[in-house]
């Protein structure tokens, strides 16, 4: 690059030490090295070619969904075969690829640098984590394997109570995945609080951070309350105790109460991650500080607490008094305030920032899009009169896959490209990476947008066959399905291409001024050669130097080596 | 432990500095004892949150079904779980001990007051037997096995085997003292009269004392392991976090069994 040519006189033969210092991809070799490693970074590399598996997997269940709806009555499978590929999709994209992708991935990978640690609190631990998650996934294959598994990824008794004991497998695996969930919150809690570098303080905690940090309070506080429901729901299979299945005694709301006590946290554990990617993306594209830096921080937090609040709305139609459905409906209007100021402040942001329109910020830019629309549809159903209409159609499949595809897939597709220069060493090619993305977009809004017209007309949503009146409509939706499914392909060549034949990168290829940009590419083994201390906030453009935009904050400390 | 060796290679090739309890990844003696006091405090939390869930259903059901827990709890022996009660509280005392013997950098009294603890623990566990084979006998099993012992149902779902006279003495004995005789079922061509949710009780009981009983089991391979690394002299004044740690992770286990124990035995 012509940035490094201008640079390497004036560094006197630095630059040859540079390519001498140790990388964490290399500086040991052989799959034992990588079994063994303590180090997050490897970690994050193995979460993230673990969860891509998985949404592959979910992918292709996904397209088998859209495939048979194509066309009244069937078209490849029967129905049975149809329910269990759904609760698979289901099942799959949120235990196995939506909650671990941001933080595992991402999260393991960038959270120490950002804070300019050398590893998390708990290496061994977060090592651990990510073992309890993969014999998860072995359990909830096998339940794949070996059963018949077709309660949809919710496990609602009496149906999952019913069902055959695959399920089993299914529960105890997702129970497995949460501890593997608490665990990685319980480490970046003690790793955010006494991990920080010298300067470090909470108003320059980068807003990544901040977002991964209000996560990991949800996943310690709430997934063990999912871990000991699917616990009691396999005594039940197992022991006929009476908890939720009403023929034996059991109170089948009472599992619902449980099961969204979770889950509504959980969607902010999806949510938050990708929100916290698309606050790097849009402070480094628009070269603007973050506006509202501590309102965007503490909305994290706001959100974080009031998800805990608001479950019942997943129960209107359920059976609750009238009371707590208004008090639920309530407390689910004041989630749209810190959801609102966070995209408040992004377009804020945007004003009269020095925007630049590379792949990441088509991503972070997409996400803003995309999760308005799956917010503000989020009021309808929040909205007791017309969630009774809309209850169990497609509009609510529409809304959450606005805001989980929309929204966390979209935030961890950005944070992917925009920081896969850094992980891997190797730049992609960027015009591909738009096509992609133009695709990915496209077939997005193709499929889902169409779902919301399919659920106000009345479409149930689980459903195997349809009315005539809605064939055109459910083409539409399966048709975008296969854009997208293209689109997830070009990238993913896109991103194979890179790693076998792309550019190198430099130190910043994004001129960001983010902390885990003054490393080298790929980092060292301990993240940085020595102990940064930090001096300005990480959207702090003004405070930059031409080197830490341009080159890497190490060439900094290379020339002051050699001097 | 292969991770282990790695660890200390990192250690090496990186000009470690600082005492050899101290992790390459923190930079003092006190950020590493910060974060690992803050790691157990956050791991304690989801553990309150995960029996949470636990005693909700114990609540509901107990608002929907008093009868069957009122019976339930005069067929729990509350002498064997005042005993336990007492046995935990005092395992709590000698593990707070050996956090202080630890501070003060006694090692051989560390490892005393585990020993204690884990004997407690073991004690506990012991008496947790003998109530449970008593139960799994006379058939006070959870859910569909109740009054069927031994779990002993044939393919059909039938009990194979009858209560014994016993048995069903002991569950009269305590309706009537409970006088809370409800709707029943025929036991071997006899009526019996009992709450029929008296199932749903043992499977609260069941669940809530085996979770319980597993972190026991725990507790106890954990101090073993803090007892051997310690009689290999890894502690010190300076140096006793893990036993703090595990102090801590065993008060929590004993305050659950206080609430238990009156929840379960003592209903009236």
């Amino acid at each position: 690059m012509t940035t490094e040519a201008t640079t390497a006189p004036s560094a006197h033969g630095a630059d040859a030490h540079s390519d001498d210092l140790p990388n964490y991809l290399t500086h040991e070799r052989g799959i034992r090295s990588w079994m063994t490693t303590l180090d997050h970074k490897r970690i994050g590399l193995m979460y993230l070619a673990s969860i891509i598996a998985a949404f592959f997997m979910g992918g292709v269940m996904a397209l088998l969904v859209r495939t048979e709806l194509l066309f009244e009555g069937r078209t490849i499978m029967n129905a049975d075969t149809y329910n269990q590929v759904f609760t698979l999709h289901g099942a799959i994209m949120v235990f196995l690829f939506i909650i671990p992708s941001i933080p595992g991935a991402l999260g393991n990978f960038f959270l120490p640098i950002m804070l300019g640690a050398k590893d998390v609190a708990f290496p061994k631990l977060n090592l651990g984590s990510f073992y309890i998650y993969c014999f998860g996934a072995i359990f909830l294959v096998v339940g794949i394997a070996v059963g018949h598994v077709d309660t949809g990824w919710t496990f609602y008794t009496p149906y999952s109570a019913r069902a055959d004991n695959s399920v089993i497998w299914m529960t105890m695996g997702v129970f497995i995945l949460g501890f593997s969930s608490i665990l990685t919150g319980v480490n970046f809690i003690a790793t955010v609080h006494t991990m920080r570098a010298p300067g470090m303080n909470w108003r320059r905690l980068p807003l990544f951070i901040w977002g991964i940090y209000a996560t990991s309070v949800i996943q310690v506080l709430a997934t063990p309350v999912l871990a000991i429901t699917l616990l009691l729901l396999t005594m039940e299979k197992a022991l006929g105790i009476a908890v939720f299945d009403p023929a034996i005694g059991g109170d089948p709301v009472l599992f619902q109460h449980f099961f969204w006590f979770y889950s509504h946290p959980a969607v902010y554990i999806m949510i938050l991650p990708g929100m916290a990617v698309v606050n790097e993306l849009i402070g480094t594209f628009s070269r603007r500080k973050i506006f509202g830096y501590m309102f965007v921080a503490m909305s994290s937090v706001a959100l974080a607490l009031l998800g805990f609040l608001v479950w019942g709305h997943h129960m209107f139609t359920s059976g609750m008094s009238e009371y707590s459905t208004m008090v639920f409906s309530a407390l689910t209007f004041l989630v749209a305030i810190p959801s609102g100021v966070k995209v408040f402040n992004w377009v804020a942001t945007l004003y009269q920032g020095s925007i630049s329109l590379a792949s990441p910020m088509l991503y972070a830019l997409g996400f803003i899009a995309l999760f308005t629309i799956g917010g503000v549809t989020g009021l309808f159903l929040g909205t007791l009169s017309v969630d009774i209409h809309l209850h169990d159609t497609y509009f609510v499949v529409a809304h959450f896959h606005y805001v989980m595809v929309g929204g966390t897939v979209f935030g961890f597709l950005g944070g992917l490209h925009y920081w896969w220069p850094k992980m891997t060493g190797k730049m992609y090619d960027e015009n591909w990476a738009r096509v992609a993305w133009l695709l990915v977009f496209t077939g997005f809004n193709v499929t889902f947008f169409s779902q919301f017209v399919l659920g106000s007309q009345g479409m149930p949503r689980r459903y195997y066959d349809y009315l005539p009146r809605f064939h055109n409509l459910h083409m539409t939706s399966s048709g975008g399905a296969y854009i997208l499914g293209v689109g997830f392909l070009v990238m993913a060549v896109m991103f194979i291409k890179s790693l076998r034949s792309g550019e190198k990168a430099s130190e910043n290829p994004w001129g960001s001024a983010g902390y885990e940009w003054l490393t080298t590419t790929p980092p060292h083994p301990h993240n940085f050669h020595e102990q940064p201390v930090i001096t300005r906030g990480p959207y702090d453009y003004h405070l930059c130097t031409e080197l830490e935009l341009f080159e890497g904050h190490h060439k900094d400390f290379v020339a002051s080596e050699a001097e | 432990m292969a991770t282990d060796t790695h660890a200390a290679d990192a250690h090496d090739d990186h000009g470690h500095h600082g005492p050899a309890f101290l992790a390459h990844h923190f930079d003092s003696p006190v950020q590493q004892f910060d974060a690992a006091k803050l790691g157990i405090w956050a791991f304690l939390a989801q553990e309150i949150l995960f029996f949470s869930g636990l005693f909700v259903a114990y609540a509901l059901y107990r608002t929907a079904h008093p009868e069957a827990f009122s019976v339930g709890s005069h067929l729990l022996d509350w002498r064997m779980g005042g005993v336990n009660t007492f046995v935990l509280l005092v395992s709590s005392f000698t593990a707070a001990m050996a956090v202080r013997y630890a501070q003060v950098g006694e090692q051989k009294k560390v490892t005393q007051m585990l020993v204690i603890t884990i004997a407690c623990a073991f004690g506990f566990m012991i008496i947790k037997y003998f109530e449970y084979t008593h139960k799994f006998h006379v058939g006070f099993l959870p859910g569909k096995y109740f009054l069927c012992p031994n779990f002993n149902l044939n393919a059909a779902g039938v009990c194979a085997e009858a209560p014994s006279v016993h048995g069903l003495e002991e569950l009269s004995h305590a309706v009537s003292t409970a006088a809370n005789a409800g709707i029943g079922s025929v036991v071997d061509g006899v009526a019996v009269n009992y709450p029929f949710h008296l199932r749903s009780f043992f499977g609260i009981y069941f669940v809530m004392t085996g979770v319980h009983g597993l972190h026991v089991l725990i507790g106890i391979g954990v101090m073993i392991w803090i007892i051997v690394r310690n009689e290999r002299g890894e502690f010190s004044k300076d140096f006793f976090t893990p036993v703090d740690l595990v102090a801590l992770y065993w008060h929590l286990v004993d305050l659950i069994w206080i609430y238990l124990f009156p929840l379960l035995y003592l209903i009236d």
